[in-house]
């Protein structure tokens, strides 16, 4: 039985004051600025969706007009996907746990960890700053050539933001492929690894890889704005269609920068929650760097309605089809996890089997739109909204929340009461879907994306919508209160409170500023319970 | 690793082929050679950014990790560029 003293010196009382965290070069600290970084801007982006659904709520567009309506679409894109999806799980649960979990004290650079969070704070004020000088209007993909030649909006202001995040994202995934080619514990070979740290490795290749192409299709796009120069716009001999097939290089794999630490934090949860090693270790483990890789391959099924060759519409189609395998493999393998095992239904497990029903329902209508002849039905409908929402919040978030859920206890000593986190977890289940599910009928019965007004007979469905949209708001509401409520009155926690197995369940909670006394050795393989309850 | 000291005359050697390359590919454009000037200008490019890569960078004296590492980024260059041009070069074509 681990005990459930309070350990007296760790992370969070090495040191006190403003000065000890602002300069923090340990990674745990790290971890909490991004949490509270990423914990604000998941609330804006969060009113700014709110005010989309409400807009949506009557057909006409009463509340907003449709600039602002323009405005508010893209700016929650923008917060959302690059301000908190993107950096959500690596830079949170990522810089707190990849050192714990391969048993060394800290990551490989320290101080370019702390850099990371200085640029994406940057970066992220940058952004605020066109927010509330005005907002953008081009939709968070800056299409040309309306985005270097028709918005008058703050688009350059917006970009550099994005352009400056984007090199937090890089320094991250860096420090994360060094950390884990070079300081893993004695005994911690690259097969006995936890998932998440596979997850965590093949999203830093993505995020070393492609995060240097937005870059520079960013940098292009204020070429072209600023100095004219031919690149996107046909009226300077450019291509619009080259901005999409650069834009998307990088933003069809950042769909698996988002995914990926998600399954990373399934599979660990999976595995403690059933008592069982996860089934096909190795296949989960190649999995995600078959994702990674093929996510690279398959960018142009964003484009086939965007004037490109058949041809070339046809390879993209056949090897977006191929990226359905390696997520398959991860939902079966989890599925089959759960097979015999002594499964228990606490917060991160509810919000672990959510994520694997909805990642599968975003996964698989992701098949039909890299269907050629069906996508040019459903383009720029509901239907893609509801997709890869299903993905992104079904998915991405579902993940957060589950590694949020079962982390908390190592990160802050303090438990949360698991009554209220089952809750949750059910009530956002259930918003999520009542949200988005309408939004797939709507997209097939023909309502287009990113009109602030549509015909009456489409408010039925949109009225269900928003209901669901502000069911979801509160089970978001419920664990931003008792998660603040446990740092103060949560029960300790002890060394292990789910009695799960890695390292990171090994030393006290919250962990020393060091991690370990001493260099852990490690003898046996990631998920050993059927060794350990024998 | 073996830390190695490049002379500085290598520098200054690869600095002044760089110059004269930049000197080339500005005299180049001034012919009108059709199809051929994309293409010398950019072998030109290309050969330009090995010598910075090998020499200013270093790779030419680290270890094959290294040079895994930067031949995935080319590999990776090569996917977006080929995977582009599909659509590009397959543009006029008929369609049956």
């Amino acid at each position: 039985m681990d005990t459930l003293a309070f350990p007296r010196t760790h992370y969070l009382n090495a040191e006190y004051g403003l000065k000890s965290w602002l300069l923090t070069t340990d990674h745990k600290r790290i971890g909490l600025l991004f949490l509270g970084a990423i914990s604000l801007f998941f609330i804006l982006g969060g009113i700014f969706a709110g005010l989309i659904r409400l807009e949506l709520l009557t057909p006409p567009g009463d509340l907003v007009s449709d600039d602002t309506y323009n405005k508010l679409f893209t700016m929650h894109g923008i917060v959302m996907v690059f301000m908190f999806l993107i950096p959500s799980i690596p830079a949170v649960m990522g810089n707190f746990f990849v050192p714990i979990m391969i048993g060394a004290r800290d990551l490989a650079f320290p101080r370019l960890n702390l850099l990371s969070w200085y640029i994406f704070m940057t970066g992220g004020l940058f952004t605020l700053y066109a927010i509330v000088t005005g907002g953008v209007d081009t939709g968070w993909t800056f299409y040309t050539p309306f985005s270097t030649l028709s918005s008058h909006s703050n688009v350059m202001t917006a970009a550099i933001g994005i352009f400056i995040i984007g090199f937090s994202s890089i320094l991250t995934g860096l420090n994360f492929i060094v950390t884990i080619h070079t300081m893993r514990a004695p005994g911690m070979t690259w097969f006995r690894m936890p998932l998440f740290l596979w997850a965590m490795y093949a999203t830093s290749l993505i995020n070393v890889l492609a995060t240097p192409v937005l870059a520079i299709t960013i940098f292009a796009v204020a070429l072209e704005r600023a100095l004219h120069m031919g690149i996107f716009d046909p009226a300077y001999g450019g291509d619009p269609v080259l901005f999409q097939h650069l834009f998307w290089f990088y933003s069809h794999p950042a769909v698996y920068i988002m995914i990926l630490p998600a399954m990373g934090v399934v599979s660990e949860v999976i595995a403690a929650f059933s008592r069982k090693s996860i089934f096909g270790y190795k296949f989960v483990a190649f999995s995600s760097l078959a994702i990674a890789v093929f996510g690279f391959l398959v960018w142009g099924h964003h484009m086939f309605v965007a004037g490109m060759s058949v041809y070339g519409a046809m390879i993209f189609s056949v090897l977006s089809f191929l990226v359905a395998v390696p997520s398959a493999v991860k939902v079966f393998n989890w599925t089959a996890t759960l097979y015999k095992g002594s499964i228990s239904y606490q917060t991160p497990m509810l919000y672990a089997l959510g994520f694997i029903g909805l990642f599968t329902i975003g996964g698989l209508t992701g098949l039909f739109l890299a269907s050629l002849g069906v996508d040019v039905h459903v383009t720029d409908t509901y239907f893609v909204v509801a997709h890869f929402h299903y993905i992104m919040v079904g998915g991405a978030i579902m993940g957060y929340l589950g590694g949020l859920h079962y982390w908390w206890p190592k990160m802050t000593g303090r438990m949360y009461p698991d009554m209220w986190g089952r809750v949750a977890a059910v009530v956002t289940f259930l918003g999520f879907n009542l949200t988005f599910f309408p939004q797939f009928v709507l997209g097939y019965m023909g309502m287009p994306r990113r009109y602030h007004a549509y015909p009456p007979e489409f408010q039925a469905l949109n009225v269900l919508s928003t209901a669901g949209a502000s069911i979801m708001g509160i089970g978001y509401l419920i664990p931003a209160i008792y998660l603040l409520w446990s740092l103060k009155y949560g029960a300790i926690a002890g060394n292990n409170p789910w009695g799960a197995k890695g390292l990171e369940w090994e030393i006290p909670s919250p962990p020393p500023t060091f991690n370990f006394d001493k260099t852990p050795v490690v003898t046996e393989p990631a998920y050993a319970y059927e060794t350990r309850e024998k | 690793m073996e830390h190695v000291i490049v002379p500085r005359s290598t520098y200054y050697t690869i600095f002044a082929v760089l110059v004269v390359m930049t000197g080339v590919t500005t005299g180049v454009a001034f012919f009108d050679l059709g199809l051929a000037n994309p293409v010398i200008a950019l072998s030109i490019a290309v050969f330009k950014a090995s010598l910075v890569v090998l020499f200013f960078m270093h790779l030419k004296y680290r270890s094959r990790l290294t040079w895994v590492v930067a031949g995935a980024a080319v590999f990776w260059l090569g996917i977006l560029l080929v995977l582009i041009l599909s659509d590009y070069t397959t543009r006029g074509w008929a369609w049956f």
